[in-house]
């Protein structure tokens, strides 16, 4: 058995629901206990740090302090603190790690911790990402052992993301830009991987909602590459970068008058259905990009689910603004 | 103390050199930021995947902190085009931390109010008000709110997505708060006052 305090982090209940539905169906078989941080906060993603630096570490450094506290109360208290999130990982770590580089950092998150009762010691915790423990303390072995439904054949690429291999705090990666622990454990599952240069490349994170024509570049690049080397699907860790791919890819297609169709799931709902699970156990049908036709290349059937509106193709009925494409784009805006 | 050398004067410049700039946003960075030991290679601009965004690369805006050129620094769009991927970080050859500098750029120009574009700090203040009010991120609140206010004319693009993250349950209509929102109110109004302080 395996037992670890989690930080699920807020999009785990909402646009990242198929990631924690999927979590859920695997721990069972993979003799993992999570024990949830009690009234956890949001880590502030990567939005408070750009305005004021001792309450957004202050923000962070409270779950840190209510799971020690936790980790302290129980006899065999672990202290192991699992993200599913790259950017919620990442900035555990992250004020783990510079409140022991700079200790006066520590002393001021610590003062303002002390008015809600708390206090945090850097270091006390270890910050870990989900495919970490399932790479590194489960073990690919087991993992293999549990797969009843062999992903033969399901073209998929990796993508890992930037957020998890770098800036890599604790030396926990095999690579920083290259990677290999997602190839290893879809390989682990049966799926046929593709070898994936742009698996650490930046899905855009919060320009889809301040600068789009940046984030669209940087999915087309991720989409376009996947899709040439023959791709059905993407593989990921990471709720953002789902999120930029899967919901922005529509209006990324506008953008550029591309018609790319590229699925995007996270690698706990492969592992779930390599587990036997069926697909709505695992939120296969969440994703705004289906992933029906790629899962029947492995005779994987996804019941029929409601599919958002298709977009007004012509101009008919009421004016309607004009339609956001890469050459009116600026002009629309202002 | 930093005074006029022989080759400033040869070089013509009048002032002495001055490097309370690159001092002070060193000092504000978290960790230890080693920006002073930026050695102008350029590894950063040329792993950067949005560089063509950019006003300025941050090799040139590091240049730019040591030069004393405030204004323009914070007045640039780079730290706001910055997405954080890292790439620039591992690749240093100085392990200067770029993109936390970066932040410290975006807390120093929004206190100051030195921005051009105020989509990037309008969008980080309503993520931060919802997080100060509810202790969790609510995302179709700051979507509503920032799409309203900076982008309407995406709206219509957008509402295929926006019914589809609805309708899949991918977006709470009410947030979700935490339980003990006092003492998370009280944790973030004192360490506003040591943000002063130090």
């Amino acid at each position: 058995m395996n037992k670890y305090l989690l930080y699920p982090g807020c999009s785990m209940e909402s646009s990242g629901k198929a990631y924690g539905e999927s979590i859920n169906a695997i721990l069972e078989p993979l003799d993992i206990q999570f024990e949830e941080i009690d009234d956890w906060n949001c880590c502030g993603a990567t939005e408070y740090l750009g305005i004021n630096l001792i309450p957004a570490y202050s923000l962070i450094a409270r779950n840190l302090a209510l799971a020690s506290r936790q980790s302290a109360a129980q006899m065999d208290g672990t202290r192991t603190v699992v993200a599913p999130c790259s950017a919620c990982y990442l900035n555990l770590a992250k004020a783990d790690y510079y409140m022991q580089e700079r200790p006066s950092l520590g002393v001021k998150v610590n003062e303002a911790l002390a008015v809600g009762d708390l206090q945090y010691r850097a270091g006390t915790l270890d910050v870990r990402h989900l495919i970490d423990i399932l790479v590194y303390d489960v073990g690919l072995e087991t993992i293999r052992s549990k797969v009843v439904r062999p992903l033969h054949g399901l073209k998929v690429v990796p993508y890992m993301g930037c957020m998890l291999p770098r800036p890599d705090y604790q030396h926990r990666w095999s690579d920083h830009e290259h990677p290999t622990e997602l190839d290893d454990l879809l390989r682990a599952l049966g799926a046929d991987v593709i070898d994936y240069p742009l698996t650490t490349s930046c899905c855009g994170g919060h320009m889809t909602q301040i600068g789009p024509e940046t984030a669209f570049e940087l999915i087309r690049r991720l989409v376009a590459d996947a899709d040439e080397r023959g791709a059905l699907l993407m593989a990921t860790v990471c709720p953002m970068c789902q999120m930029n791919v899967d919901a922005y890819q529509n209006e990324m297609n506008q953008y550029f008058g591309t018609d790319y169709h590229m699925p995007i799931l996270f690698f706990t709902q492969l592992m779930g259905l390599a587990f036997g699970r069926k697909p709505e156990e695992v939120g296969i049908g969440l994703e705004l990009v289906s992933s029906r036709n790629a899962l029947a290349s492995i005779g994987v059937e996804v019941p029929v689910t409601q599919e958002p509106m298709a977009p007004r193709q012509k101009d008919e009925g009421l004016p309607m603004p004009r339609r956001w494409t890469k050459h009116e784009g600026k002009e629309a805006v202002k | 103390m930093p005074h006029m050398t022989d080759e400033r004067v040869r070089a013509g410049l009048s002032r002495e050199e001055d490097l309370s700039l690159l001092q002070e946003v060193s000092m504000k960075t978290a960790g230890v930021s080693h920006l002073e030991m930026c050695i102008q290679c350029g590894t950063c601009g040329g792993s950067c995947p949005v560089a063509m965004d950019m006003d300025h690369t941050p090799r040139m805006l590091f240049a730019m902190l040591r030069a004393g050129m405030r204004d323009e620094v914070l007045r640039s769009n780079t730290p706001w085009i910055c997405v954080s991927c890292y790439h620039c970080v591992v690749r240093c050859p100085q392990e200067v931390h770029i993109a936390d500098v970066m932040y410290t750029l975006k807390s120093m120009a929004i206190h100051e109010k030195l921005y051009t574009d105020s989509t990037a700090p309008h969008f980080s203040q309503t993520f931060v008000d919802m997080i100060e009010t509810f202790g969790r991120s609510y995302e179709l609140g700051l979507a509503s709110r920032h799409y309203l206010r900076h982008f309407p004319l995406r709206l219509p693009g957008m509402m295929p997505m926006g019914f589809g993250m609805i309708t899949k349950g991918r977006m709470a209509i009410t947030p979700k708060k935490i339980k003990h929102m006092d003492q998370l109110k009280a944790i973030l109004k004192r360490a506003k006052q040591l943000e002063l302080t130090s």
